[in-house]
């Protein structure tokens, strides 16, 4: 059985706001009864004031699908539509008091929902622009699809290439297999040599087929260079974190591993593999070689 | 009315049966010795090794003792088989399973697949019946081994492993059944089969975790998965999970005294049990071949409701079941069974097994026919795709009949 929270096992049991919304002016429908979950969003929106007065939902699914629905009505009431557009699926999630891994896109159906309904409201299409796959990375919440695209986007070639791109793999190794399986099935498509039997050494790693962004061809920094760098980057993306209440800074650069805070609503948030990973691959562009970005927690642990 | 938690899991495992346990005791404390020993405290040991096997041996109908091999589960037994049989017969390289297997044989013809081998997969229909002309068609020279489970263990489907095996037999390959769920359930006489290899697990039938047996019909080709030591006469190397191996002779012989009250009283609570579903919720139909079935095991799917919700209301009613729903099991995609029977997706995610066992009772099966009415209610209330009494008309269509 899962590890539900309390929060969501009463969000479950006696779910807030279900049922029709009989006057509802914004209504977003997402997910399909395929995927096994599937969510209705209504909202009675003041158009004066465009605060939501009231909203109510009927969700097919689990028990976490059907109290991230729940949660996700009791967070936006009230609210105007600008301040509901800013709820993270993370919010929802920590609403809850959190979700198991596997049941994240639970609370991103939330978020989906309520972007739909405000798009409805508004008089716009609404576009879902994220496929998701079978979850591969228990540690950090990384599934195939994601996984893939980034092998595939980046020529990747090495289980370590992905652990760094996406964090999958670079907790418990658990994964490990099937991350290998993943860049078989992609190298074979595109024809390039079959990666080895063994895993090449981190200093050994082979250049990337594609001349992808993260090709380490940049000039070589100098150590002051490189530190002004990475500050400069992590600088350009603090102001979009705030926007989410969350904040980062930088604690320790040693090597190619970088140390970071995440502080905030990002702290703790299950989220935050993909936060790091998002601005990890920023690094790597910017800097033209391979960076490792490591919540401060692992400072001394990983010598490597 | 009590409201003790009921349990209708028993195809996920079984309660331990006192008597199991009571036999179990002394070799965790007095009969401590290691049957290989040559003395004393070993020699007791080895003497109860050799009842539980001739027990086990009873129970399959197995025509000799030193076909039994313990190993530590029905998993290990599965792998043992399928990889024994690969190994003895390096010249054929085909492997013959159906779609519907338990992971423990599916993942491991995944794997063998990307290794090389060549995995037929043989299909089942709406009902959960295989094919036996695709099955003809697809036994060759080429196969090694046609692995079959004896009865499923989501529908209780029974297969017609007794005929297969014969024509494995034919083509000169091994045939194996899975037989986790089968053995205990319904009566089984390996001597007049033309099975090589059987998988059983202990705790399918009320003996603890950690134990299995695979049988091994005498004169089939074996190349042991674990080497070491000459236990199990050098088929399974490893120290035998003493306790555990008493306890499942105490199950076996018991299973046998039950195997009659298993196909009438236990079969007559699951027809009750079913029958009372039925008649009570609109739009749920039973999975699988019902005329030809485990007596304990009934798979109902609720047509527009999701099965993870399903089993945590009805937890907590106090009613332990499980479902096939994907997000029971953390993937995407509804239960393999269902698909592989063209189950449609309105119905595979609410698909609801429940499974009993001999400890079961009238008053127990009684409750659950009250409590899944109002919890298929509740849910399907709460559903986009439920109308006031029944489907919305925009939503999906056909329904399944």
């Amino acid at each position: 059985m899962w590890e539900y929270s309390e929060k969501v096992r009463e969000h479950f049991f006696n779910p807030r706001n279900a049922g029709v919304l009989e006057d509802a002016n914004a209504i977003g429908d997402v997910g399909s009864i395929k995927c096994g979950d599937a969510l209705r969003l209504m909202l009675k929106v003041d158009p004066a004031t465009e605060t939501i007065l009231d909203a109510k939902f009927q969700t097919f699914g689990c028990g976490s699908a059907i109290a991230s629905s729940s949660a996700l009505t009791e967070i936006i009431k009230g609210m105007t539509l600008d301040e509901a557009l800013k709820v993270s699926n993370q919010d929802i999630a920590d609403y809850l008091d959190g979700l198991p891994p596997e049941k994240m896109h639970c609370s991103v159906m939330g978020r989906e929902a309520l972007q739909a309904a405000i798009a409805n409201y508004r008089g716009e299409q609404w576009q879902d622009d994220h496929e998701e796959g079978a979850l591969v990375c228990k540690c950090f919440a990384v599934d195939a699809v994601l996984i893939e695209e980034t092998i595939r986007a980046n020529g990747l070639t090495t289980v370590e290439q992905v652990a760094h791109y996406t964090k999958a793999g670079g907790g418990c190794a658990s994964c490990h297999e099937a991350i290998e399986e993943i860049l078989a099935k992609v190298a074979k498509e595109t024809c390039t040599a079959p990666t080895a039997e063994k895993k090449p050494s981190p200093a050994a790693v082979p250049p990337a087929p594609t001349s992808g962004a993260a090709a380490p061809t940049a000039p070589k920094l100098t150590s002051f260079q490189r530190m002004r760098k990475i500050e400069e980057t992590i600088e350009a993306i603090r102001p979009m974190l705030q926007r989410d209440h969350g904040d980062i800074e930088i604690v320790e650069i040693d090597g190619k591993n970088i140390y970071v805070n995440l502080k905030g609503a990002c702290a703790g948030c299950m989220m935050e593999a993909a936060t790091l990973n998002g601005i990890q691959t920023k690094l790597i562009e910017a800097l033209g070689e391979f960076v490792r970005l490591l919540p401060a927690s692992m400072l001394g642990r990983a010598a490597a | 009315m009590s409201d003790a938690p009921i349990y209708l899991d028993n195809n996920a495992t079984t309660a331990c049966d006192p008597a199991v346990v009571e036999a179990m005791l002394p070799f965790f404390t007095e009969q401590f010795g290691n049957p290989s020993s040559m003395h004393s405290f070993g020699n007791k040991v080895g003497f109860a090794l050799k009842e539980a096997r001739a027990r086990v041996q009873a129970l399959l109908g197995a025509e000799h003792d030193s076909e039994i091999i313990f190993t530590s589960c029905g998993t290990e037994s599965d792998n043992t088989a399928i990889l024994s049989a690969l190994k003895a017969m390096p010249e054929r390289n085909q492997i013959i399973t159906t779609a519907v297997e338990h992971p423990a044989v599916l993942s491991l013809c995944d794997q063998l697949e990307k290794e090389g081998y060549v995995v037929t997969r043989l299909g089942v229909d709406k009902r959960g019946r295989l094919d036996l002309d695709e099955y003809k068609a697809a036994l060759s020279p080429r196969t090694a081994i046609v692995s079959v489970m004896w009865a499923n263990n989501e529908t209780g489907t029974i297969f017609p492993v007794e005929e297969m095996a014969e024509l494995a037999h034919a083509v000169g390959a091994q045939f194996h059944t899975d037989a986790v769920q089968a053995v205990g359930k319904i009566a089984i006489d390996l001597k007049k089969t033309k099975i090589d290899m059987l998988s059983l697990s202990g705790h399918k039938l009320h003996a603890p975790k950690g134990v299995g047996v695979l049988y091994l019909k005498r004169g089939t080709r074996f190349r042991p998965l674990l080497r070491g030591g000459h236990q199990e006469r050098g088929r399974r190397a490893g120290t035998e999970n003493t306790a555990s191996i008493v306890g499942l002779g105490v199950a076996c012989e018991l299973a046998q005294q039950y195997l009659a009250y298993e196909n009438t009283e236990v079969k007559r609570l699951r027809d009750k049990l079913e029958a009372g579903i039925l008649a009570a919720v609109p739009r749920c139909f039973p999975t699988g071949d019902v005329a030809n079935r485990l007596p304990n095991t009934s798979n109902i799917a609720f047509e527009f409701v999701e099965g993870e919700a399903i089993l945590l209301l009805l937890n907590k009613a106090g009613i332990a079941a499980s479902s096939g729903s994907a997000c029971t099991s953390g993937s995407l995609e509804p239960s393999h069974v269902m698909r592989a029977m063209g189950i449609p997706y309105t119905a595979a995610h609410g698909t609801t097994r429940f499974s009993l066992s001999r400890f079961n009772t009238e008053a127990e099966i009684d409750r659950v026919i009250a409590a899944v009415p109002p919890v298929i209610a509740q849910l399907r209330k709460l559903s986009p795709y439920w109308g006031e009494s029944g489907p919305k008309a925009e939503s999906f269509a056909p329904a399944y009949a």
